[in-house]
């Protein structure tokens, strides 16, 4: 007969709670090892110079790789623009405003949006948004960095509104109470009182929707044309552009293993582990300092 | 960001599996399974020989993929692969590695094809010779009005440069085969990461060229006459013009297997190259080789 010990049980499952919890320390450290060891020889063989040039065509040894880090930036920042508003503004309808039957069909539905393959939505992209921007704004062609940011902002709203509508929800209902009591709208309440409160999960929300948009690979590839043009003004939104997570993606499988290529690949890796890190630095940054202040304003 | 963690984890997986075939392949010559991975352009020919050859020999198991003739090559050096199927010849950098591993790769032309630059149907232009050609790809012709078209921008696409096709072009007409000639495409040149995704943008978009290797391209599209030089007939790509040379993009196809093919890699070949495997070679829009 098996008879449990508790204390042993306990025990027991504290240790695989903690190989659990340190494992991701591992994994992480491991990956950063990885990227460095096989990115840095990058810096050494190409030579920083190298890099930050501005023609990239690696088979013929040109390596610069401004083009694509800008070409990321604006593809991200255009499509933040636009999941921000629309994933916020639907996480406030379905938090505060919707009725109750309508925010149980709208979550799920948008939860199910969120798991959708992105490159079943680059298909969509390809077939109908593209030549429907190049009709309606007469581009040269619709492969192009608008469309691509239009794409990556609607995978990135699901993720934004699901976060942030798990924030909202979180929210004391006497808060809202306390509002209305004072004799605020319900607008002054949203904007004034629960948007506030959950501040620090509406960051949250945007913080992971940008890195949901700078890693985004497929469907940006399908997209956005991939050639490898410096961004230059305003004018660059309507022209193609190359992502550093497509030029990876599309040139990852032809490259001898050790070769300069291959490093440089994996410095753009580096380069894109970086921006990452930068992003989570900031939301927890912000947040903590959100945090202090809305609890400040709420005390 | 996981997605970042999940390529890494990947590649770790991949580079371990890619150890552990190494070892089976070498180990067993008897098998009945052949890998045949490369070329996008020759993958649909690939599949159409595999069907058929497993068809008459049942016990066989041949899978074939594509991923571009630099990922197929790239597969047979470190020995994922038994085939390795090319639209280019393979360069001297890949041929020292392979004698770095311990082999000479065979080389086997398959069958031949032809590269039609192509337009949307509602282009005007008809024809046009390879210098024209390389000067639009170079962004020295940017207007379609320079070419006797509308007034309209020029959308230049190309294949990924990991594609047999993308080289072959650069080498045979941006630089017109010249060897010194260091010219690349220029920046402003779409990399499509595939045939059909030119195709679907020529035809959706009158201010595109793209070129295509023949067996890809559709009705949709409109193929140009092309003149190696100026003082040439224009000539559109056929089956007859590609194999009497008058049609100056076409190029053979290849396939490479680790040293000289034994057992069923030799057979295999064999029939591919025999009249029998030749005879679906045309269904495909691709050239059969002449010979045998």
């Amino acid at each position: 007969m098996f008879k449990s010990n508790p204390i042993r049980t306990d025990r027991n499952i504290t240790y695989i709670i903690k190989i659990a919890g340190y494992s991701c320390i591992l994994f992480l450290a491991l990956i950063f090892f990885f990227l460095l060891r096989n990115g840095l020889p990058a810096l050494k063989d190409t030579g920083l110079d190298e890099l930050f040039k501005t023609i990239w065509y690696p088979t013929e040894g040109y390596f610069g790789i401004l083009p694509l880090l800008f070409g990321s930036l604006l593809v991200t920042f255009t499509a933040v623009l636009i999941a921000l508003p629309f994933g916020v503004g639907t996480a406030v309808f379905i938090s505060e405003i919707a009725p109750q039957a309508m925010k149980e069909t709208l979550k799920p539905l948008v939860e199910i949006l969120a798991g959708m393959p992105s490159v079943v939505l680059g298909f969509i992209g390809i077939v109908v948004l593209v030549p429907f921007m190049q009709k309606t704004f007469n581009l040269p062609t619709g492969l192009a960095a608008l469309t691509g940011a239009i794409l990556l902002g609607l995978i990135a709203i699901p993720t934004v509104v699901s976060i942030a509508e798990d924030a909202m929800n979180a929210v004391p209902q006497s808060y809202r109470q306390a509002a209305i009591a004072m004799g605020a709208t319900r607008w002054q309440t949203i904007w004034g009182v629960t948007v506030p409160a959950a501040r620090t999960g509406i960051l949250t929300a945007i913080m992971l929707g940008i890195g949901r948009t700078l890693g985004e690979t497929m469907a940006v590839m399908m997209v956005t044309g991939n050639a490898a043009v410096m961004p230059e003004g305003l004018n660059a939104l309507i022209q193609p552009v190359r992502t550093m997570t497509a030029t990876i993606a599309s040139e990852m499988g032809e490259v001898a293993t050790g070769s300069a290529h291959y490093a440089v690949l994996f410095f753009i890796g580096i380069v894109l582990f970086v921006f990452s890190l930068i992003i989570n630095i900031l939301a927890s940054w912000v947040s903590t300092r959100g945090r202090k202040r809305s609890e400040r304003i709420l005390s | 960001m996981s997605r970042k963690f999940l390529f890494v984890f990947i590649s770790i997986v991949l580079i371990s599996t890619a150890c552990a075939r190494k070892e089976d392949s070498s180990g067993n010559s008897i098998s009945t399974s052949i890998t045949n991975t490369g070329s996008d352009t020759i993958v649909n020919l690939a599949l159409a020989w595999a069907e058929q050859y497993q068809k008459e020999h049942p016990e066989v198991q041949i899978s074939v993929t594509g991923g571009g003739s630099g990922t197929g090559i790239n597969s047979l050096l470190s020995g994922t692969t038994d085939i390795a199927n090319a639209s280019r010849e393979m360069k001297d950098e890949e041929l020292d590695t392979a004698t770095e591993n311990g082999f000479t790769p065979q080389e086997f032309v398959i069958a031949r094809d032809a590269i039609g630059v192509i337009v949307n149907p509602g282009n005007p232009v008809k024809e046009l010779t390879l210098e024209k050609i390389s000067k639009i790809y170079k962004c020295e012709i940017n207007n379609w009005s320079e070419l006797g078209g509308e007034d309209r921008p020029i959308v230049r696409l190309s294949r990924e440069s990991n594609s047999g096709t993308h080289v072959y072009f650069l080498e045979t007409v941006i630089r017109l085969g010249s060897k010194e000639d260091k010219s690349i495409f220029c920046p402003k040149t779409l990399l499509l990461p595939s045939s059909e995704g030119i195709i679907a943008e020529v035809r959706d978009n009158p201010n595109a060229i793209g070129y295509d290797g023949l067996g890809y391209i559709t009705s949709e599209v409109k193929v140009l006459g092309i003149a190696e030089k100026i003082s040439m007939a224009y000539v559109i790509p056929s089956e007859i013009t590609a194999n009497d040379g008058t049609y100056p993009i076409s190029r053979n196809l290849f396939m490479y297997t680790r040293g000289e093919p034994k057992g069923l890699i030799a057979d295999y070949i064999n029939w591919i190259v025999s009249p029998e495997g030749q005879s679906i070679v045309t269904d495909l829009g691709f050239i059969p080789i002449k010979g045998n």
